[in-house]
């Protein structure tokens, strides 16, 4: 919302400052986005006159004038044609910043003469884009302020525009008089009165209004007259003025009306061409759907059902409460012109708007909610001012419908400021301000004036006397503690393993990120998304279009970002959610990383090389023990399709509960994805982790044993197919107690083996619990170990 | 006696090495040594000669020993010398690589807000990213034609044909939290919400993710002066500044009432923020006193219970606090910001060893 000082004081009678005006305006409420405010790039420029002016001996374009100002007789090289003897001038002293040039005057040599000054143009104090001489003044006194002399006599150049944002709860504010209204509350002067008509109408209105019985709802009430005999034509220069400074192009005088009435009273109207209309009724109704109409903005609408039109013999002439139509609209020829002013329903209005997307100055206020009981005068209003300027007849007033009724009260509780706000505040300045807000107290009970359609509790109440009375007067006072003493931990088990494995992964070397949660459909598809569920009805971009069924996706675009920056070691991570439906919930934690290219940049110890999975494996336990997850899983093959089929593994709890996979990532995705492989990585399922059992912070005995362990290593032949992990598992069952840990340390492929087997060496570490170990009892544990690792793999020892 | 002397001594001081000091060794003191064979001749003589050698020739071995012993050492330690000064190495060279990870500031971050109001009583509660309309809208009193709805840019889930329910929303704030957390807890509440947040904008100050921490405190007697010293005392804290201004401006926001946007004192310098002096004034949060109606909507008695809400960016305050110039490039990933900007894996903020380094 955008209105200029002098408006202002149009409807506020007040000596404040802009400063003053400015701050009180954003802390009522009303934030001030942008000042323009000319006369502080003016205010150094003084009128001087010129007394003589002479050729400059070197140079033929140039004068040397002998100029008078506030500090006397002041000599001034200048190449303006007019200068001249005895015109009044606008001068800038040495030291002025001048603004259309960006210098700041000095004193300097011409053509080897001093000149002590400048006189400027009109481009260069920027009133307007005129350079062909220096301004010449039709009067004033040499020494007053060149901006002075503007307020007197060319006030519209130098009026302050200011720009206000908006919350939607305050329509009233859209008009220049709510505006004032809220200053004047606040003790920035005094609201003027406002003006009555007095319209007396010479002639029956040869239009009628009528209303359909099931529209009264959208359009409670509409007022209508016909002045017959007027002369459309550019407004008056004021108006232009006033319409062009808040950005509004002035169109004809009948329009600018309609234009001046939305910002100076948030009271939108429209004026028809009463000789392109058909019949002599105007109806409003709701539309059947299908019906058609060419806008003022020269667009065609099709409306669908239950929208409000106006309509004629002819068709549909308006949309009601959002734009007139072009046909019935009013040129540079009306003589007969119809004014209509009605209240629209906000709701119906804003679902139209919204529907048709028209965003009209009309839309936007009606969808706010304008104040009903000023329909009619806003009408009369609007006549009058155009039968002044454009002469004319007025008729009388027609009327369908009744102005809707927003008369309520709310009980003023004093002591609800003290209980909600924390200010003190005495009933009586409470009572004051709410008056001045146009509200009407009845005892304790404070009726709601009908341009503020916001208010609808006690709680407006409070608010509208702590916003007026200035929130900055709050002074903070301590929230106590709930419970006196150490605070408890606040976070859940959950966002704490959330933490631990983001820190653990940074801990291991990699980089978190964050990535967008949608991502394009390709992409999706690829991770087992991609469905029309999880689809975006109105994405920004279609590299967005798909919420992500997996981080890895993000990952991997971001990995080609960089490898085309020149990064080819990449160590990314991410924690987040994931999403498996549309349903609020259905959206599961992860972590995953992943690992590019080398370990590191080559180096002189040789210590760099390919990343491989098992650096990834390593990452992913790691991980998973930050977490608390049993040390003791299962891993299994066979998980999704974007891994590579023989290289990777899924940690698991049993065979369907997957807590992480670990694995190279398949090169059909990678290609798809742009990403220069291979790509080694892992997620974890955070939630599916289970929680530690409630044990409490004890660890337990710490038992350890003094006698010896022992060690022995045994080297199996197997097939090339048998699993670690199986091998390993076997030779535990030989002893649970006794075998403390057994250890692959070595495998081996060789010719010497035979076709498609491998030899795999294990260390098996012996902890005796009772007596220390006898060669007997090893031997013992040790043709068990050899038995069961037969049994479960068919390995031999290699002999 | 001394003809003994003088014949070993030198040799010693002269052998190269051990086995030649061995030798030497052998020769004077061993058991067929001269020093011994002289030892033998003790026993033939008469008392008193004996007297007078005995000590003689002990004293002789004995310094024969400890200067074999003290050679011995020397030639222990040139060599230990010698090897030493051939195992020279160019310890300027650089070392094995390793990988430095970092922490996302958003994360940092949000720990540090976590921590601070941890302080204060509030825990940590959260909520589903995509929202029903309800939760995200009608509950925090924003009905379906409200003005703020289409200011906020939503994005929109796919409805299928056959579903005739409002479609689903991804949450243009944290504020649903609320309202979950209302239902699941009731009154009194303390509580914050950070979060991941949605809106269809992208241009240089807006990206189609964000993020939101929401604050909830509801009770008897809470007021907006209650709400005015918990955010002077986060920002305090947060910014680890001694004073802070704050200015509270009249606004509106559907959920609550009264509203204020809230305003800190601060000026800049070369881009850099200083908070808490200065003569501009940086907006950083919303604010207000929980409306009758999300208190209602929540299953909360609004005669009973009041309190305040608040909600912020937490990318906003990243930038604000660590000088972050861009908020587009929080989600590109680009390696050289991630290290520029990112945390230590074991720099956690805690207010009793300081939020930042």
């Amino acid at each position: 919302m955008k209105f200029t000082l002098s408006w202002l004081k149009q409807h506020l009678e007040t000596t404040a400052s802009m400063d003053e005006i400015v701050y009180a305006l954003t802390d009522l409420g009303l934030e001030v986005e942008r000042v323009e405010d000319r006369s502080v790039k003016l205010a150094d420029f003084i009128i001087g006159k010129i007394i003589s002016a002479t050729k400059h001996p070197d140079a033929d374009r140039l004068k040397v004038c002998q100029v008078d100002t506030d500090e006397g007789n002041r000599q001034i090289i200048c190449g303006a044609p007019n200068a001249r003897e005895g015109i009044t001038v606008v001068v800038a002293k040495p030291g002025v910043y001048v603004p259309g040039i960006d210098t700041t005057i000095g004193v300097g040599k011409i053509r080897g003469i001093e000149s002590f000054g400048m006189m400027a143009s009109e481009r260069e104090v920027e009133l307007s884009e005129e350079h062909d001489g220096i301004i010449e003044l039709p009067s004033g006194e040499v020494g007053d302020r060149f901006i002075d002399w503007l307020v007197e006599n060319d006030s519209s150049k130098v009026d302050p525009i200011i720009e206000i944002a908006i919350t939607p709860n305050r329509p009233d504010a859209l008009g220049v008089r709510g505006i004032a209204r809220d200053l004047a509350a606040r003790g920035i002067g005094k609201l003027k009165h406002a003006s009555t008509p007095s319209l007396e109408g010479g002639f029956p209105c040869p239009v009628s209004v009528s209303i359909d019985e099931d529209t009264l709802e959208y359009c409670p009430v509409f007022f209508g007259r016909l002045i017959r005999g007027v002369k459309n034509g550019p407004s008056p220069k004021w108006l232009q003025d006033r319409l062009r400074s808040i950005g509004l192009r002035p169109i004809s005088f009948l329009v600018d009306v309609t234009n001046y009435f939305t910002y100076d009273n948030n009271r939108p109207l429209h004026v028809f061409d009463a000789d392109k209309l058909a019949g002599n009724n105007l109806r409003v109704s709701r539309a059947k759907g299908g019906e058609t109409l060419v806008g003022l903005d020269e667009k065609e609408y099709k409306f669908a059902q239950n929208m409000t039109l106006i309509s004629d013999v002819n068709g549909v002439e308006s949309i009601g409460g959002i734009m007139g139509g072009l046909r019935s609209s009013c040129t540079e020829e009306t003589v007969n012109v119809f004014v209509e002013a009605a209240y629209f329903d906000p709701i119906r209005t804003a679902y139209t708007g919204r529907a048709l997307k028209i965003n009209s100055d009309a839309r936007y206020r009606f969808e706010r909610g304008i104040d009903p009981s000023f329909t009619p005068i806003g009408l009369d209003l609007a006549c009058e001012m155009i039968m002044e300027h454009a002469g004319g007849e007025v008729s009388s007033r027609v009327q369908a419908g009744t102005i809707p009724s927003s008369t309520r009260a709310y009980r003023l509780n004093a002591a609800r400021v003290q209980s909600l706000v924390g200010m003190e505040i005495p009933e009586s300045e409470q009572r004051q301000t709410l008056t001045a807000l146009g509200f009407r107290l009845d005892g304790d009970m404070a009726y709601v004036p009908s341009w503020r359609p916001d208010i609808m509790g006690e709680a407006d109440l409070v608010e509208e006397v702590a916003r007026v009375a200035s929130l900055t007067k709050l002074v903070g006072k301590p929230l106590p503690r709930v419970i006196s003493g150490v605070p408890k931990p606040v976070m859940t088990p959950m966002q704490r393993r959330q933490q631990l494995a983001r820190r653990r992964a940074a801990s291991l070397g990699y980089n978190e990120c964050v990535t967008y949660s949608f991502i394009d459909q390709g992409a999706a598809v690829l991770f087992g998304g991609g469905i029309d569920t999880t689809k975006l009805e109105n994405p920004i971009s279609s590299d967005m279009s798909h919420m992500r069924p997996a981080l890895l996706p993000g990952l991997l675009q971001a990995a080609a970002r960089n490898q085309a920056r020149g990064f080819m070691d990449l160590a990314m991570f991410e924690v987040g959610p994931a999403f498996h439906g549309s349903e609020p919930g259905e959206e599961h934690l992860l972590v995953s990383g992943l690992l590019v290219g080398r370990t590191g940049p080559k180096d002189v110890h040789g210590a760099s090389r390919l990343v491989d999975i098992f650096d990834v494996k390593s990452d992913a336990e790691d991980i998973l023990a930050a977490i608390g997850a049993p040390a003791k899983t299962q891993v299994f093959r066979g998980a999704s399709e974007y891994w590579h089929p023989g290289r990777h593994g899924m940690i698991c709890l049993g065979p369907k509960k997957v807590l992480a996979v670990y694995g190279e990532l398949h090169p059909r995705i990678l290609e798809e994805m742009g990403v220069q492989g291979p790509v080694m990585a892992f997620t974890l399922w955070l939630e599916k982790v289970p929680s530690p059992r409630q044990t409490g912070p004890n660890r337990g005995a710490f038992t350890v044993s003094d006698l010896q362990a022992v060690e022995r290593d045994f080297a199996f032949v197997v097939d090339a197919e048998v699993e670690a992990l199986t091998l390993v598992s076997a030779a535990n069952s030989a002893d649970k107690t006794l075998i403390e840990d057994v250890r692959v340390f070595d495998e081996f492929l060789g010719e010497s083996l035979g076709e498609g087997k491998k030899s795999l060496a294990i260390t098996v570490r012996l902890q005796p619990r009772a007596a220390t170990l006898k060669d007997t009892d090893i031997e013992a544990v040790a043709q068990k170990v050899i038995e069961k690792v037969n049994k479960a793999t068919g390995g031999v020892l290699r002999g | 006696m001394d003809d003994l002397k003088e014949k070993y001594l030198p040799r010693i001081a002269d052998a190269l090495d051990e086995a030649a000091l061995e030798d030497i060794r052998l020769a004077a003191v061993g058991k067929k040594g001269e020093v011994a064979l002289k030892m033998r001749e003790l026993g033939q003589m008469d008392p008193t000669e004996r007297q007078i050698k005995g000590p003689i020739l002990n004293a002789l071995k004995n310094e024969i020993l400890s200067a074999i012993a003290a050679k011995k050492a020397g030639l222990a330690d040139t060599a230990l010398d010698a090897r030493l000064r051939s195992e020279w190495l160019d310890v300027t060279l650089p070392t094995r690589t390793r990988r430095r990870g970092t922490i996302h500031p958003l994360s940092q971050v949000t720990e540090e807000v976590t921590a601070i109001f941890a302080e204060m009583g509030f825990s940590v509660a959260e909520g589903p990213r995509i929202e029903t309309d309800w939760y995200n809208f009608d509950a925090l009193n924003i009905p379906s034609h409200h003005p703020a709805r289409a200011e906020m840019d939503t994005f929109y889930l796919n409805r299928a044909a056959s579903d005739d329910r409002p479609p689903h929303v991804l949450r243009t704030h944290t504020s649903p939290v609320q309202i979950r957390s209302m239902e699941s807890t009731g009154a009194p509440t303390r509580i914050i919400c950070p979060g991941g947040v949605y809106r269809a904008d992208y241009d240089q100050t807006h990206t189609p993710m964000f993020h939101q921490v929401e604050g909830l405190a509801i009770d008897k007697d809470i007021s907006m002066a209650n709400l005015k010293w918990v955010l002077e005392e986060f920002v305090k804290s947060y910014f680890e500044v001694d004073d802070v201004d704050l200015r509270f401006r009249a606004s509106h926001f559907p959920f609550t009432e009264p509203s204020a946007e809230v305003d800190i004192r601060c000026s800049w310098e070369n881009g850099n923020l200083k908070v808490g002096e200065g003569d501009d004034w940086l907006e950083i949060l919303g604010s207000g006193m929980v409306h009758p109606k999300v208190l209602q909507a929540g299953g909360i008695n609004p005669e009973e219970w009041q309190g305040f809400a608040f909600g912020m960016g937490i990318d906003r305050i990243a930038m604000l606090k660590y000088g972050i110039p861009d908020l587009r490039a929080f989600f590109d990933s680009d390696l050289r910001w991630l290290r520029h900007y990112g945390f230590e894996a074991l720099d956690v903020p805690t207010l009793h060893s300081g939020l930042s380094r």
